[in-house]
Parts: C-alpha cells; sequence; structure tokens
C-alpha cells in the first residue's frame, strides 16, 4: 500500500487503533499487533491516588513499535481539552495530540467552536493537531485554516457501530481538503472502514469496533484488510455505475447462432 | 504548634509536613515519576524540575497518566 504521510511522519499503515474498553490488556495487545496500526491512541486520566497498584497503559503499549496519540477525550471546554493536552505533551513527551472538544453528552458530537478555539491555541504552542470533528466541509476547512495537521470527521457517533452516514460529505471534505482526512468514529465493521477508505479516506481511526467485538483480535485484522482493501479500490479507479448490464463475455461466436 | 500544609492533590485534601518538590510529593504517595505528568496550580510543570520545584500551602496538583482510550 502507498504510505501514508501525517505531519511529515510516514507511516505504512492506514489504520489508527485505540486502547479502551479491551477485555483485557493481553488481548488489546494482540488485537494491536493484528490490526498492523502504527498508532494507537490513549486517554489521560487523574492518578488514582489511593490505588497505587494500578498500571499504565504505557506498560502495554511498545512505543518503539507504536506511535502515542493521546486525546482530550471527556473535555467540553476548549480550556479544559487545551490543560488535557499540555498533560499529555508532558507525559507521553510528543506534540501529538487527538483534539476532541464534546459539545453534547448523548451524542458526543463535537462542539465546533470550541474546537476551532482549542485547535488555534495548541497549533500555537506547536502541537500537531488532528480534531475530532462533525463531517462538515466547511468546519473541516476552517479547522485546516487554522492549522490543524488532519481533520477527523466521525462516520457516525462515537461507539454508534452505524458505518458512514454520510458518503457525500465525506467526499466533499476529501475533494476541499490538503491535510489528511481520517475518518473517526462510528465504524461498526470491516465494510465500514473500507468503504470510509474508498471515499477517499487517507486513514481511518477506531477503538470500540475493534475493542467490543466478539473476537478483537479477529475484528483488528479484518479492519486492517478492509482499510488496505479500501485503499487499493480507492487508487485503482472503480468502473462507473449503469442503470443497465454490460456483458463480460463477448457477444460474437456463441454457438448455434 | 506546627501545622501541617494542606493542597489539594487530584481533587482531594492531602496534608503535608512542610513544603515538598513534586519528586517527593510523587515518592510520598508511591507514583512512579516517569508514568505522569503533573500540574501545580493549571501550569505543568515539566520533568525536568520535579527536584527544584516546590508544593506550597494551598496548592492545587494534578497527577495524571494514560489510560485506555479511543
Amino acid at each position: 500500500m502507498d504510505a501514508f504521510v501525517l505531519a511529515g511522519r510516514t507511516f505504512t499503515s492506514r489504520l489508527i487503533v485505540g486502547t479502551g474498553k479491551y477485555p483485557s490488556n493481553a488481548v488489546m495487545v494482540q488485537a494491536h499487533d493484528a490490526s498492523g496500526a502504527e498508532m494507537v491512541t490513549v486517554a489521560v486520566r487523574r492518578v488514582n491516588i489511593s490505588d497505587r497498584s494500578r498500571e499504565s497503559m504505557l506498560d502495554y503499549i511498545d512505543q518503539a513499535r507504536y506511535t502515542l496519540l493521546p486525546n482530550t477525550a471527556g473535555c467540553y471546554t476548549a480550556d479544559e481539552a487545551i490543560r488535557t493536552a499540555r498533560l499529555a505533551q508532558e507525559a507521553g513527551l510528543s506534540n501529538w495530540i487527538k483534539l476532541e472538544v464534546i459539545g453534547d453528552e448523548r451524542t458526543l458530537f463535537p462542539d465546533n467552536e470550541a474546537l476551532l478555539e482549542a485547535t488555534r491555541v495548541l497549533v500555537k504552542e506547536g502541537f500537531v493537531v488532528l480534531p475530532y470533528t462533525t463531517d462538515d466541509p466547511v468546519v473541516c476547512r476552517k479547522l485546516e485554516d487554522a492549522g490543524a495537521a488532519a481533520v477527523m470527521p466521525l462516520g457516525a457517533p462515537i461507539g454508534s457501530g452505524l458505518g458512514i452516514q454520510n458518503l457525500n460529505n465525506l467526499r466533499i471534505i476529501r475533494e476541499f481538503a490538503r491535510v489528511p482526512v481520517i475518518v473517526d468514529a462510528g465504524v461498526g465493521t470491516a465494510s465500514d472502514a473500507a468503504l470510509a477508505m474508498e471515499l477517499g479516506a487517507d486513514a481511518v481511526l477506531m477503538n470500540t469496533a475493534i475493542a467490543g467485538a466478539g473476537d478483537p483480535v479477529a475484528m483488528a485484522r479484518a479492519m486492517r484488510l478492509a482499510v488496505e482493501a479500501g485503499r487499493l479500490a480507492y487508487r485503482s479507479g472503480r468502473i462507473p455505475r449503469r442503470m443497465y448490464a454490460t456483458a463480460s463475455s463477448p457477444v460474437e461466436g456463441l454457438v448455434g447462432r | 504548634m506546627h501545622v501541617p500544609l494542606r493542597i489539594s492533590l487530584n481533587g482531594e485534601a492531602h496534608e503535608l509536613p512542610s513544603p515538598v518538590t513534586i519528586r517527593t510529593l510523587l515518592d510520598s504517595v508511591g507514583i512512579d515519576s516517569r508514568k505522569v505528568a503533573v500540574e501545580r496550580n493549571l501550569v505543568v510543570v515539566r520533568r525536568a524540575h520535579y527536584d527544584t520545584e516546590m508544593v506550597n500551602d494551598g496548592d492545587e496538583v494534578e497527577v495524571v497518566n494514560f489510560v485506555g482510550g479511543g
């Protein structure tokens, strides 16, 4: 597959996976391996002071193999997200941030106004900002103008598994954007990931679709193949859609005619 | 009479016998400083400064690490 370049770094895999909600850390490690991903997301939370035995997620991520992408999940204001990004930078010693500013508890849809504000501040501070946004081409353009290194439109609400809800918006976002487009959230199964890639997404980010699957390791492999298949199909120039049939076999030389 | 310092540590009241460095505070609660990030009064304290930056009475300290997420 062709290389994926994001903020000057080259990746072989176009699949980015999460570290949340796995049945166990051992399963997560195997699923990460099966996914072929080279970047994994993590969340930033308070250390539990009274239970010091709790392990750090860093114990389960080989940082020589995986690039850490901390998120600001759960933040509802630009200030919270900025604060969390700064802490993530210190904890992970990297300036990459998956920026989330949530605007609604039930849908977890982003607050695009606050997202833009936080993007501007963090870009100014030297962060590589990867904002999770609604599938709105105008918002994506504003984020890009604000200095985002990529735009990450949702396919459907986080964890919903509904698949790509607005194919045309994703096509338009891809056409407008001069930065990578990463479909983040909403994938339920392999065909959703393949479809996102066929629409022209540069990469797909998912957590629940793998972690919540009956067999997360097998699903991780399915997603890896789907992302590769979708990318190859996108670059291969698919045939136009036609209303009627066009025969695949020659019409001349039929027996008895 | 000796009056202990009162700080807020991850949102909970915490007492210290005297002003301490960030490193001493982390050690006292058994936290491996290599895997966390620390914020004091809304400002991130760089790891290189844990031995020199002090925690004083009334300070609000947040200690975070990475957990699973998407």
